[in-house]
């Protein structure tokens, strides 16, 4: 597997796999009373938040824990960088404290790219601007597989903001990667006019696609000031690209729905189809931390083509 | 009174034509005769074997940060870089701090480039007071201080009106008056950090799309159509663009252009890796956009090649890509960079690449001294290099700034000599000072 994971395009597609089937048996882990493995036991993760996500630090921070790792959390409040030190000196602080692996969220894409410039540790993207959030993929990669059993040929949606999401452009690399049949659909100000070289569809009928979904993948709604230049009113969004009740009606039996979080109820999905059963958010976040454990895993402690720990004793062994 | 003789050069001036192997006999700050085995009696030899002698180089497009960011750069290191670069005067950019917007500017500059005395530096005045694209600066003021060339780069004049007035207003003075302006729409670039294609999509970096720049080109062509004034287009970057001016020039409307090499090499396929280096304004655009520059320089379309040598501090750039600020040096790389891409491939003949890089530019800022024709009684201005010489650009530069994209490329041409008024300012590849 590559050095580091920055976008979906460093991993092959036995790499995605490999990183899904590790992340079966650490969720194991995460439903035993003593939630730990000794994994990683002796390695620094770095979680440098740059960047506001309690969500994403969380689920980074629990699975480095649950690895055993020591873990540290460098966020933007208390750091150099809202100081007005450079992102490169930064980078070279966590290099000289020994940091093994860095987990970085920023707001500036290709930060991630940047630091592997700078330092010696592993690098995972953890969500960089409008670029990627190659994680974020891996667990909906992750959640769709276990609910629907396999990826390849699988019909999903994906619906919103695609130009200015990180999540989007992840998903569909992942997606497309693993043989699944994506379709964007959102305004089309919102919609990079070269998304088709991706290997994805575009379409703006929302109505015209449900039908023939497996998932449906909502994205949220940015209601900055900007908004207004791409689309006239949340209220007419919702109307045009909104997951209605009528809308979720019409999905096809067992298909799931999706959505990264925060959710904006009543924006991009309606209150009462966020809480159906076949919306899977909560499970998203679960599987959030067994996938990050399993590419912490793999980076740091079982490279090298070891085979995923079955079960305590064999996370022991393979223990560097 | 030192002399010095140049023996046996390929003598390249654009100015008369010539273009062969000759003499060349330098007295004190004047050339004293051009022509085949001159005497030296006493004068310094220089054998120049194999060597190019043209007239010193001339950048349209310089920022030297002084006065106001002394620490990005400064008229002493700046004009040393021109030096080494092979250039003898530059034209410094108005966004100064404070701006160069009235006389008393202008003749700070000019004091501290004469102090300095590596290159002469004709300041460039704002249109707009404070660069602010409000109200008009007092370019009448700065005309009689000897500014030829007004501009607001780093941003556009940011209304027809604005531009139309100042195109109207100069007409008061001297003919050779040029509003010289950075051709990019403020509403469609806003936030933007690279050309708008696939790969900014791709990159999730905010685009600055080539009409960007269309939309003001053919806004700028119109009202100086209409005015029947002069105006300069800065670093064009679109091949529409290129074929808006193109038309224009036909027409007769009166407009120069610019490229720099930056332009002329590199194309948004180098920013995947988010090398901040790579970031300017405008940006780089495609293989197609970046083919039709050189044609355009070739055909005469495009005027100059100027470099908009835009020294930044280390810490600026080792920074997010998207908190960089735009803008690369390239005073010491623009000779090289030009004979290896464009001029090697067999794209722009080499006199025509020194007519954009020297003839040129100083008759736009009215730089009588420089850009030839070496002649007897003229300036000694003069820049001799080796066209052959292989070298990999590496940091330290004479320049404070070691912001070039260039960085770790072999480039092919090398300045071995750099003479401003019959002193050394580069002799034998070493600054003078």
């Amino acid at each position: 597997m590559n050095r580091h994971v920055l976008s979906m395009h460093d991993l092959t597609a036995d790499d995605v796999t490999r990183v899904l089937d590790t992340a079966e048996s650490f969720r194991e882990v995460g439903s035993r009373v003593i939630k730990k493995v000794p994994a990683l036991r002796g390695r620094t993760v770095v979680n440098f938040f740059l960047e506001n996500s309690t969500r994403t630090r969380i689920s980074f921070e629990l699975a480095a824990k649950r690895l055993s790792a020591d873990v540290i959390n460098f966020a933007a409040g208390g750091s150099s960088v809202s100081k007005g030190e450079s992102l490169k000196d930064t980078a070279l602080t966590l290099q000289a404290m020994g940091a093994d692996a860095i987990v970085i969220r920023h707001s500036s894409s290709g930060s991630p790219l940047q630091l592997t410039g700078w330092v010696e540790g592993h690098v995972l993207n953890a969500g960089d601007g409008t670029h990627e959030h190659p994680t974020q993929a891996l667990l909906d990669l992750y959640t769709m597989r276990e609910r629907l059993g396999r990826l390849e040929g699988l019909r999903v949606a994906i619906v919103g903001d695609v130009l200015h999401s990180r999540v989007a452009r992840s998903l569909s690399f992942g997606l497309v990667k693993m043989g699944a049949d994506v379709t964007l659909i959102g305004p089309p100000t919102l919609i990079p006019p070269d998304a088709p070289a991706w290997g994805v569809h575009v379409n703006y009928d929302i109505d015209g696609v449900i039908p023939k979904l497996d998932v449906c993948y909502m994205l949220r709604v940015q209601r900055e000031r900007q908004r207004l230049e791409y689309f006239p009113s949340v209220r007419e969004y919702n109307r045009l690209f909104g997951l209605t009740a009528t809308r979720a009606d019409a999905l096809p039996e067992g298909s799931l729905i999706m959505h990264p979080g925060p959710m904006n109820r009543g924006v991009e999905i309606d209150s009462d189809v966020a809480d159906l059963p076949q919306a899977v958010i909560e499970e998203q976040v679960t599987n959030g931390i067994a996938v990050r454990m399993s590419l912490l895993y793999l980076l740091l402690g079982g490279g090298g083509g070891a085979e995923p720990p079955a079960g305590r004793d064999q996370v022991e062994a393979l223990r560097d | 009174m030192t002399e010095v003789l140049f023996r046996a050069a390929e003598v390249i001036d654009p100015a008369t034509g010539h273009e062969g192997v000759t003499d060349v006999l330098v007295a004190g700050e004047v050339v004293e005769a051009v022509g085949r085995g001159l005497e030296s009696h006493g004068a310094e030899v220089i054998e120049c074997d194999g060597l190019v002698l043209a007239p010193g180089l001339v950048d349209l497009h310089t920022h030297l940060r002084e006065p106001g960011y002394e620490y990005k750069e400064t008229i002493a290191s700046g004009t040393r870089s021109a030096a080494a670069g092979g250039f003898t005067a530059v034209s410094s950019m108005a966004n100064t701090d404070p701006v160069t917007d009235h006389a008393g500017i202008v003749a700070e500059i000019r004091d501290k480039a004469a102090e300095a005395g590596l290159a002469d530096v004709f300041p460039v005045g704002a249109v707009t007071k404070g660069l602010a694209g409000e109200s008009m600066a007092e370019l009448g003021e700065m005309v009689e201080a000897g500014v030829r060339m007004f501009s607001d780069d780093g941003m556009c004049v940011p209304t027809p009106r604005m531009l139309r007035n100042a195109l109207v207003y100069a007409k008061a003075f001297t003919d050779e008056v040029v509003i010289a302006d950075h051709c990019e729409d403020a509403s469609l670039v806003e936030g933007g950090h690279m050309h708008e294609g696939s790969h900014s999509y791709a990159l999730g970096l905010a685009g600055r799309p080539a009409e960007a720049e269309e939309i003001v080109v053919a806004r700028d062509l119109a009202v100086a159509r209409a005015t029947g004034g002069r105006i300069h287009v800065l670093h064009v970057s679109s091949a529409r663009s290129v074929e808006l001016i193109r038309r224009a020039k036909a027409e007769g409307v009166r407009v120069t252009a610019e490229v720099t090499p930056h332009h002329l090499v590199f194309t948004d396929d180098d920013l995947v890796g988010y090398d901040t280096n790579f970031k300017v304004n405008p940006p780089l655009r495609t293989a197609e956009d970046r083919d039709a520059l050189r044609a355009g320089v070739a055909d005469g379309t495009i005027d100059v090649i100027a470099t908009d040598h835009a020294p930044h501090a280390v810490e600026e750039k080792e920074s997010e890509f998207d908190l960089s600020p735009p803008g690369m040096i390239g005073l010491e790389t623009a000779l090289g960079a030009v004979l290896t891409h464009v001029v090697a491939p067999g794209i722009v003949t080499l006199p025509r690449a020194i007519e954009a890089m020297s003839g040129t530019p100083a008759r736009i800022l009215g730089a009588t001294g420089h850009g030839g024709p070496i002649e007897p009684g003229r300036p000694a201005n003069l820049v001799v290099f080796d066209a052959a010489e292989r070298w990999v650009v590496e940091p330290p530069f004479a320049s404070k700034a070691r912001n070039s994209a260039f960085t770790g490329s072999e480039l092919s041409g090398r300045v071995r000599h750099t003479m401003l008024r019959g002193s050394f300012t580069v002799a034998h590849g070493k600054l003078s000072r």
